[in-house]
């Protein structure tokens, strides 16, 4: 073991910020990441061993005790369980006689549930030592199930089991005309780089990731800090669930995404750049860095970018299973090396971002985006979408309907014309931006596709009227209790509270004034919950209750409050004692 | 100290770069709180300091002070809610008060008492905790941690050890001590070091040293938690 730590820690010069490159190194070798390895390790790296163990149990793919030697995970997102998933992953558990959440006991196989893994357009869908499986039914469970018990290494597995489909099924502005590798820059330079940001400004760009802050704006206010030292990173976390396109313009154009990072950094001025990368995409991982040696030998990164007086390059670091690191201060402590928890605020990450040195960060499609805009002008991008919301979206499609994948659309689209196109029928509801966005039932499909409606970081989740409401809010609810980081105390205990209280209504022991405690405590996780995950963690139930209180009554006992005992026969000594038997002397029990 | 905001209409001067908290406190004003204390890095986790500025819900131990602002503290609605936010940490962990050694000298019971609690509201998680009584002077309960991360911060910042840290995810989040066994015996913790006396609960205490001040004569048995906050915390923070 120390011989293997130490490479391990020079490999990473002894870097601590690259602590979870180290664990998933030792998690992947040894599937756990042993005290003895928690030592040596923290010792290498001159650091308290606490923060080691904080990591491994921050993150989900990370373990302290051993798993299999095939590790496996099935997506849990409510599409995957519209796929059939909870039957699938009872036979997997039956078939290689393991239980979920479970080693089986000759340590060959582990298995467990884990969140979305972004193949919400082909689930049901897993992970095997940390690779996506895609399209899983009996039949492929079965082969997968024979390969294990046989110990064929996952090199030899047939590769149609992780294969990955685009399904990019309406291209328009951006994916129907990508750029040339190296025209974006090229364009920069010609026109200048602060006539480029002001192309950006123009085209009225807004952030891909959901918050939708003009992405110029964010340049500038880093490109003005009077720090030397500056970062660029683009947030390919993609955690929300039932967002996938983020992976998809990666596999596909993940030059286009590169040259946008670049195009940032030569506007503010920074030297290093980051793709953080969700270890559910581990995948892309090889390709990408591929794409990034292909750019240095171009000369489109490393030293002298374009002959030019100016360096750049980017570093692939990987995520590990918490879908909170997407949050963008929770990503710069991930990126060093810490578990995902979000800063305070002020200051921002534009003034005080990745080592305390201003940061730009910025969503996968953001960078695409700008890309095409310094080659095609902001005129070209603004002539598109809304008022407010300039240019197209691209939405990861899934659910119910007959086309799941990827659709561009400009903004301004209403909810209807992008459930026609992807051959969605007999719709009881959408689900607009993931769990963290909103509900909207079948009389509001005229809502538009907008910052200034409906804003969406591009989860589009179909359900049809063989669907329960309440199973899509107690799934949603469940992962978001998952997935809190824990740091502050509405979050952390409100997200649990709130999955308990869900969890009677929906199990049929709630009463009418356990739909007022739900409600409250939704209120008081939205108002004083730390960060975006618990400020939005309760939206799901207040979207369904909102729309659909009926499907939260049908499920009460019909009495306002249920005592344990008969009441009015606990009275019956006092009225012998004062000799009473009329009527204002007996109780019924209440609410009937 | 020119500069003001005001506080439930009052004026509070405040130098640059001090947060809400601070400035309020050294005005005599107090915010209920549990995680701060103005010796260590502000950490904003409890939520209990939760305040309206300019509209928007802050935390005023982070939030930074500034010319102008209208910011909103004692309500009616600001301390149930600061009541429900309180009654959550105490049915997150467990709290048996009148068998606690601490009564009466828990800020988290006197920050109870000041916002009027009078029952758990919620349902008890009743999750399993650690207790760690290796230590020949230092009791550890877990049972009462309600991760403030003040011990964290006094063992980093004032005894220059490492002595704890808060690990895990979500609900699942607990304390940890930095030794390899894991038990506090095998941490350089001493009981004279900051960090074995700042815990605001019961969660860490000195051992033998247990009702040496009898129930009645404590802390929080004559004065509410604000008029002890703004005597000590002033002080501290003065000197
Ligand atoms: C809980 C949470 C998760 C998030 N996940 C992502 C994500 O996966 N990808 C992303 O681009 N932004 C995500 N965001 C938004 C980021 O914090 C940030 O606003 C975004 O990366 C900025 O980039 P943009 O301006 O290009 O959108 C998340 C925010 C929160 C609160
Ligand atoms: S709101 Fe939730 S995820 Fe955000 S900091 Fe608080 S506990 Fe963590
Ligand atoms: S042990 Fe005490 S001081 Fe330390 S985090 Fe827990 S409650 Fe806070
Ligand atoms: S992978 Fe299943 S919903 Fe995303
Ligand atoms: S005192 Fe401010 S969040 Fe705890």
């Amino acid at each position: 073991m120390r011989p293997f730590i130490q490479d391990l820690a020079a490999k990473h010069h002894f870097q601590p910020t690259r602590l979870l490159e180290m664990l998933r190194e030792i998690q992947a070798r040894d599937h756990h990441v042993s005290n003895e390895a928690v030592e040596l390790l923290a010792e290498a790296l001159r650091i308290p061993r606490t923060r080691l163990i904080d990591a491994i149990e921050f993150y989900s793919f990370f373990s302290s005790t051993p798993k299999g030697r095939y590790e496996l995970r099935i997506s849990d997102s409510i599409t995957d369980k519209m796929l059939g998933k909870d039957a699938l992953i009872d036979y997997l558990s039956e078939k290689l006689r393991v239980p979920v959440g479970g080693v089986r006991s000759d340590g060959l196989v582990s298995l467990d549930n884990t969140s979305c893994t972004g193949m919400c357009d082909q689930g049901p869908a897993g992970l095997v030592n940390g690779h996506a499986l895609t399209r899983l039914d009996r039949a492929r469970i079965d082969r997968i199930a024979g390969l294990i018990e046989r110990q064929v290494p996952l090199a030899e597995w047939p590769s149609e089991f992780f294969h990955a489909e685009d399904n990019i099924r309406k291209p328009d502005l951006l994916l129907g005309q990508p750029i040339a590798q190296g025209e974006g820059l090229k364009a920069a330079y010609a026109r200048g780089l602060n006539q480029t940001l002001a192309e950006i400004d123009a085209s009225g760009l807004r952030g891909r990731g959901g918050a939708g802050f003009k992405t110029a704006a964010k340049w500038r206010f880093c490109a003005e800090e009077a720090e030397s030292e500056r970062y660029v990173v683009c947030n390919a976390d993609e955690g929300e669930p039932g967002t996938f396109k983020d992976r998809v313009l990666l596999n596909a154009f993940a030059d286009q995404v590169f040259e946008g990072m670049t195009l940032c950094a030569a506007i503010v001025g920074a030297k290093h750049g980051f793709l953080y990368l969700r270890g559910e995409y581990l995948h892309l991982y090889d390709k990408l860095q591929t794409i990034l040696a292909h750019r240095r030998e171009a000369g489109l990164l490393g030293r002298g970018i374009l002959g030019r007086n100016f360096d750049f390059d980017i570093e692939i670091r990987l995520g590990a299973g918490a879908y909170i690191c997407g949050e963008e201060s929770a990503l710069i402590e991930s990126l060093e090396g810490k578990s995902g928890i979000p800063r305070n605020r002020p200051p921002y990450p534009v003034t005080h971002g990745y080592l305390g040195k201003p940061t730009v960060v910025n969503n996968v499609e953001s960078f695409f985006a700008a890309a095409a805009i310094a080659v095609h002008g902001g005129a070209w991008f603004a002539a598109h979408g809304a008022e407010k919301s300039k240019g197209t979206k691209i939405l990861s499609i899934s659910g119910d309907c007959a086309r799941p994948g990827i659709y561009e659309y400009p903004f301004g689209t209403p909810a209807r014309t992008i459930l026609d196109e992807c051959g969605a029928e007999d719709v009881l509801g959408a689900q607009i931006g993931g769990p963290s966005g909103t509900f909207i039932s079948n009389r509001e499909f005229d809502r538009l596709l907008a910052f200034e409606d409906l804003a969406t970081g591009g989860s589009f989740i179909v359900f049809d009227n063989r669907r329960n409401i309440l199973d899509i809010a107690r799934n949603f609810t469940h992962f978001f209790a998952h997935e809190s980081c824990g740091f502050c105390t509405p979050c952390r205990v409100g997200t649990s509270l709130l999955r308990k209280q869900l969890d009677k209504i929906y199990d049929g022991y709630g009463s009418a004034g356990d739909v007022a405690a739900l409600d409250e405590i939704c209120r008081l996780v939205k108002t004083y919950s730390h960060c975006g995950l618990g400020q939005t963690a309760a939206n799901p139930v207040l979207t369904t209750l909102a729309r659909y209180p009926e499907a939260y009554e049908s499920r009460l006992k019909k009495i306002s409050y249920e005592p344990g005992f008969d009441l009015d026969a606990e009275l019956e000594t006092a009225r012998r004692l004062a000799n009473r038997s009329d009527a204002a002397a007996h109780l019924s029990q209440t609410g009937e | 100290m020119s500069k003001t905001f005001t506080l439930d209409g009052q004026p509070i001067p405040f130098s640059t770069g001090q947060t809400i908290i601070d400035a309020a406190l050294d005005a005599g004003v107090y915010i209920p709180h549990l995680c701060h204390h103005p010796d260590y890095t502000p950490h904003g986790s409890c939520k209990l300091c939760s305040v309206i500025v300019n509209g928007r819900v802050c935390s005023a131990c982070t939030f930074p002070a500034a010319e102008g602002q209208e910011v909103l503290s004692h309500t009616d609605e600001l301390n149930e809610d600061r009541r429900r936010i309180t009654q959550m940490l105490f049915v997150e962990g467990n709290h048996l008060c009148p068998g606690c050694e601490k009564s009466g000298d828990c800020k988290l019971q006197a920050v109870g008492y000041y916002l009027g609690m009078h029952d758990n509201h919620f349902v008890h998680f009743f999750s399993p905790r650690k207790l760690d009584a290796s230590h020949p002077d230092v009791l550890l309960d877990l049972n009462r941690c309600i991760f403030c991360t003040l011990c964290v911060r006094a063992s980093r910042e004032k005894d220059g050890k490492d002595v704890f840290a808060i690990s895990g995810r979500g609900i699942n989040k607990h304390l940890i001590a930095n030794s390899a066994s894991g038990l506090l015996k095998d941490t350089d913790l001493e009981a004279s070091d900051r960090a074995a006396h700042i815990c605001p609960t019961g969660a860490i205490l000195i051992k033998r040293t247990g009702y040496t001040t009898p129930i009645g004569a404590r802390d929080y048995d004559h004065q509410t938690i604000a008029e002890v906050s703004l005597e000590r915390e002033r002080e501290t923070h003065d000197g």
